[in-house]
């Protein structure tokens, strides 16, 4: 597979406002770094992604999917987070199936206090996605410049 | 052979249009040749007898068309195979139509053949199929009569029948079955061992002959939207991209997850396809995983049950574990 030495990943992170949007903030206050390549999308929960919305992504250029939503139990509306985890267990699982790359998206449980653990996650994902390389499996070529 | 015939069925119809119980029946009516069988209204015994047929060829699924005709005035007569009464039980737990509305009457089923099996046996030029006993005798135009072992054409989903149970009606006709412990998962999981660089060249390939004529989704008994998301011209999905694969996969996508926790396995979406996609492969996967995930579950089995998708447990699989444990037990080398 070629590599390209200067490629540079698109990462889409949809982040709950209650949780892990409020981490991202506390990464920055800390002075944390973690690259520009993650866009973060302010959701107002988890379980308001839809899986369109993660396919319209990946569509439009992104190279990879991240979801952050509160721990399992701390919903702040109950129980949004539950509806999350399967409905991307399955998702995810389907995505498999048709042969694309599992790295290139995940969910992840960051709370409003884990700035560090929202960084550190960032930093993971991204090297993960680069090794990977571009997105080929799900671009539209109708949205490429 | 299917064990109630066309006579036994038209009798009951009649008798039911007779004592005013219904006022139009849900039936098979014929086509040009035997086996383009077509689903029909009939309101009158001059109609029934005319044109109402039941052969090896009407597996067309009539719970979705309730949604439809039970709007109208008076009982419909709809006639269930065993696994159309899991799509109807669907339908009434989501508060699709009016019970009230339908006459039931659960007909058994030993299977129903698959004319594109049969021409790519004989090739072109069928001209009628009529079944005897375990034999289908297939009339060409140029090979003449050919006799083929029905078992052997059967559609796909009847070769893997999940049930012969009937789960819902008012009237029985023949003898009740029980649920089948059926093979029906074993392609996913062939699919499921192979690696991620073989499944995406076999969905390519299946998915890419997809010319979007919306088939499947107009006939899934679980897609009733009113508004479908794929009607949206913004969606960018909304009919057949050139040169594109995107498309097409994010239809087969949300299309099988908009169903997902309330498909029963019918098999209408692969019977309808005119491309042969093998749509099913697609819905039994999430079948196939949420039994895994969550416990088994079968939609429609039972009116009023929790959908998977709109349920959940503490302890739950974390998605991440989730697609690795698809690994375990598919038995794939990693």
């Amino acid at each position: 597979m070629q590599v390209n030495e200067n490629f540079k990943p698109l990462i889409v992170a949809f982040c709950c406002n209650w949780c892990s949007y409020a981490g991202a903030d506390l990464a920055g206050n800390n002075r944390l770094n973690y690259p520009a390549e993650v866009k973060i999308i302010r959701v107002p929960c988890s379980c308001r992604v839809n899986p369109m919305f993660i396919l319209r992504a990946f569509q439009r250029g992104a190279d990879g999917v991240i979801i952050c939503g509160c721990h399992p139990g701390d919903c702040h509306y109950t129980s949004g987070n539950y509806f999350t985890r399967r409905r991307m267990s399955l998702l995810f699982s389907m995505l498999d199936y048709l042969g694309i790359e599992r790295e290139r998206t995940r969910v992840e449980w960051v709370s409003a206090a884990e700035g560090a653990k929202f960084a550190a996650t960032m930093n993971e994902f991204v090297e993960q996605v680069t090794a990977l390389g571009e997105n080929k499996r799900l671009e539209d070529l109708r949205c490429k410049q | 052979m299917q064990t109630v015939t066309r006579d036994l069925l038209l009798q009951k119809a009649c008798e039911l249009l007779d004592a005013g119980t219904v006022n139009r029946v849900y039936g098979w009516q014929k086509g040009q040749f035997d086996y383009d069988v077509t689903p029909a209204v009939f309101s009158s015994r001059e109609e029934l007898e005319k044109d109402f047929v039941y052969n090896d060829f009407c597996g067309a699924n009539f719970s979705k068309y309730l949604i439809k005709e039970t709007a109208g005035e008076g009982k419909i007569l709809v006639f269930l195979k065993p696994c159309d009464t899991y799509s109807f039980n669907q339908l009434l737990t989501e508060h699709r139509f009016d019970r009230e509305k339908v006459y039931a009457v659960g007909i058994p089923c030993d299977g129903m053949a698959d004319i594109r099996l049969i021409e790519e046996e004989v090739g072109e030029g069928v001209t009628g199929v009529e079944t005897d006993g375990d034999k289908l005798i297939v009339h060409t135009l140029y090979d003449g009569d050919v006799k083929l072992n029905r078992a052997d054409y059967l559609a796909e989903r009847c070769r893997v029948c999940k049930s012969k149970k009937h789960v819902a009606y008012d009237e029985l006709l023949g003898e009740d079955g029980d649920v089948v412990d059926s093979a029906r998962f074993d392609e996913v999981a062939k699919l499921e061992a192979m690696t991620p660089d073989e499944r995406f060249a076999f969905w390519q390939n299946e998915l890419s002959r997809c010319i979007r004529c919306n088939a499947c989704r107009d006939v899934c008994p679980a897609c009733t939207c009113e508004k479908c998301v794929f009607g949206n011209p913004k969606s960018g999905v909304e009919n057949k991209a050139v040169s594109d694969s995107f498309e097409e996969k994010m239809f087969h996508i949300i299309r099988a997850f908009h169903v997902a926790g309330r498909c029963t396995d019918c098999g209408e979406c692969s019977r309808v396809c005119p491309q042969h996609i093998p749509l099913h492969l697609l819905n039994r996967k999430f079948i196939k995983d949420i039994d895994a995930f969550y416990g088994e579950y079968q939609a429609g089995a039972e009116v009023g049950s929790r959908a998977p998708l709109v349920d959940y447990t503490e302890g739950d699989m974390e998605p991440g574990e989730a697609v690795a444990s698809v690994d375990e037990r598919g038995g794939k080398d990693a």
